[in-house]
């Protein structure tokens, strides 16, 4: 009985692991069934196979559900054909062929280039006002109404202005991406130096610090965190953003990359422009949460 | 001079609040002696913390004053040590970084970085902490924060040490250990600052241990010093010697008198 225990529990999922694994993650596993004895091996397979499997079969189901869609009908070009079309696209992505065709890794770079710039101004601009506001009262109380009515604003909304006032369509948009940009900057910044707990600044009050030797050693460091929140909502937003502004103001990057494929009705790049945009996304996403991660300290 | 040291001079605070004022001190007048331990005791929300607080310059009295050899104490100052109950040691920065920020603004000015860095090193060797100097808050143990809390406070060299319930976030072997290192501390002769101490405490034992002299308060609102005990136990006191002490037993029954029968609360 237990002979046949050890036989059926031992070596099931010796090559189930790295069958599985040499699938997913090769160099990792193989690394792992060498090193570590098999028993550890049988305990620990069980808890992070489904984990990884997880995602990978919501993938699978929703190109399955595309797949079938558009079998269905319409003009929606299936997985296979988009995957072609996106092997072709990124097979050269630094190609110019004139102002308005340019490859895909020009036009997210752009796209890139834009959020940098607008953002990186909100930062300069939004995090010393985050903390002024949050350091005053009288500031905060200052600021309150007109935050409250333009953050709920589109950033869109403040194109035809940006337009107007810088006459051109590149300025314009860096200037969308720097005003949606400045409000989670200036609002996350003021949250974090009003959390600062009292016990710190006590600290600062009893040794008699001088304000510059508070900011950097208190202020700075506790706000911080609530700075890359803050940092990290911007992004998010940046990028959304960006896509719908350069779709109205042409020239290179992604969004106006999108709306030029619109005209030329090709689908498939509309969906690969759509992909593009997800995982640049998400790569600035994890990159701030790592960034956060750094800087956290309890 | 030597004798009021410390003078807290008919010191009264009232709260402005929603509900009108709140009176939270009532004319407290204290003189305490150079290199004298006092101190403060009641029940929760008898004002201790705020007179503690005040002394500290944290907070400002609505009349009367505070005199530190001799200088009236117009807000909070180097002069004066204060360890906080919840040790409030900056988590970004190490133990010795903590302690460095204080030596730093102090000494900062006249003393060159070497001997900064020694004066801090000897202050956590004092708590016996220097293998923890580059550990940060929140990777070592409720105790020796605190610790790293009196450390700060001594590296000073206050006038006056100012401990607001020290030890009462503590497990209680854990407080027994760093009340006798607070002695030993406060002994050692060769230590500059730290002689003079004022400390808040709901502890009687931790009180009639470690005190010249307890200070009972009244229960608040508008608390007043109820009396004054004066400990007249022999130094070094040995925390188990004095357990079956009889004037040790005789004091500690004292407080307790006049915490639980003649200041028991109403409401508790």
């Amino acid at each position: 009985m237990s002979s046949i225990s050890v036989l059926n529990a031992v070596p099931k999922p010796i090559p189930l692991a790295p069958a599985e694994a040499g699938v997913l993650r090769p160099a990792m596993n193989e690394a792992k069934a060498a090193s570590e004895p098999p028993l550890y091996v049988r305990t620990r397979a069980p808890e992070w196979l489904p984990r990884l499997l997880a995602p990978l079969i919501g993938l699978a189901l929703f190109v399955a559900f595309w797949e079938v869609l558009s079998r269905a009908g319409g003009q929606l070009p299936s997985p296979l054909s988009t995957w072609h079309s996106a092997l072709e696209v990124f097979g050269n992505p630094f190609y110019k062929k004139g102002p308005n065709d340019q490859g895909i890794g020009w036009n997210v770079l752009t796209s890139l280039g834009r959020v940098g710039i607008g953002f990186g101004a909100a930062a300069m601009v939004g995090i010393p006002l985050g903390f002024m506001i949050g350091r005053f009262r009288f500031l905060s109380d200052m600021a309150a109404p007109i935050i409250s009515i333009l953050k709920p604003v589109s950033p869109l909304a403040w194109l035809p202005i940006g337009l107007m006032v810088f006459k051109a369509a590149n300025p314009a948009a860096i200037y969308v991406i720097f005003i949606c940009s400045l409000w989670p900057m200036i609002v996350n910044t003021a949250v974090g130096v009003r959390q600062i707990p009292q016990d710190y600044l006590n600290v600062a009050r009893v040794l008699n610090l001088s304000e510059w030797m508070v900011f950097r050693k208190i202020l700075f460091p506790a706000v911080l965190p609530y700075m890359i929140t803050g940092v990290r909502l911007s992004i998010g937003v940046a990028w959304l953003v960006i896509v719908a502004a350069e779709m109205l103001t042409g020239g290179v990057g992604i969004g106006f990359w999108v709306w030029d494929e619109w005209n030329n009705l090709n689908v498939q790049h509309i969906i690969i422009a759509i992909f593009t945009v997800g995982i640049v996304g998400l790569a600035l996403e994890q990159a701030m949460i790592l960034l956060a991660r750094r800087f956290s300290y309890e | 001079m030597a004798d009021k040291f410390l003078q807290i001079d008919k010191v009264r605070k009232v709260f402005e609040t929603k509900k009108g004022p709140f009176c939270a001190l009532e004319e407290i007048s204290l003189d305490i002696r150079a290199g004298e331990f006092v101190s403060l005791i009641g029940h929760s929300g008898c004002g201790k913390s705020t007179l503690l607080n005040i002394v500290a310059g944290l907070l400002k009295p609505t009349d009367g004053h505070i005199l530190l050899a001799n200088r009236e104490v117009t807000g909070p100052g180097p002069d004066r040590g204060v360890v906080f109950q919840n040790h409030s040691l900056l988590p970004w920065l190490t133990c010795f970084e903590n302690v460095h920020l204080a030596v730093e603004r102090v000494f900062g000015a006249t003393e060159r970085k070497a001997a900064l860095t020694e004066r801090v090193q000897r202050a956590l060797e004092l708590v016996q902490l220097r293998h923890a100097e580059h550990k940060y808050p929140h990777e070592i143990s409720g105790g020796m924060k605190q610790r790293v809390g009196i450390a700060r406070a001594l590296s000073i060299e206050p006038k006056v040490l100012l401990l607001d319930e020290p030890f009462g976030a503590l497990d209680a072997l854990t407080r027994a250990h760093l009340q006798d290192e607070l002695m030993r501390i406060i002994a050692d002769g060769n230590q500059k600052a730290g002689s003079t101490v004022l400390m808040v405490t709901h502890d009687v034992d931790e009180a009639v241990l470690l005190s010249d002299r307890v200070v009972m308060m009244t229960n608040g609102p508008a608390a007043r010093i109820g009396e004054i005990l004066a400990i007249d136990l022999p130094r070094p006191r040995e925390r188990l010697a004095l357990a079956g002490h009889r004037r040790y037993v005789a004091l500690r029954a004292e407080l307790l008198e006049f915490l639980y029968r003649k200041q028991m609360r109403e409401a508790a």
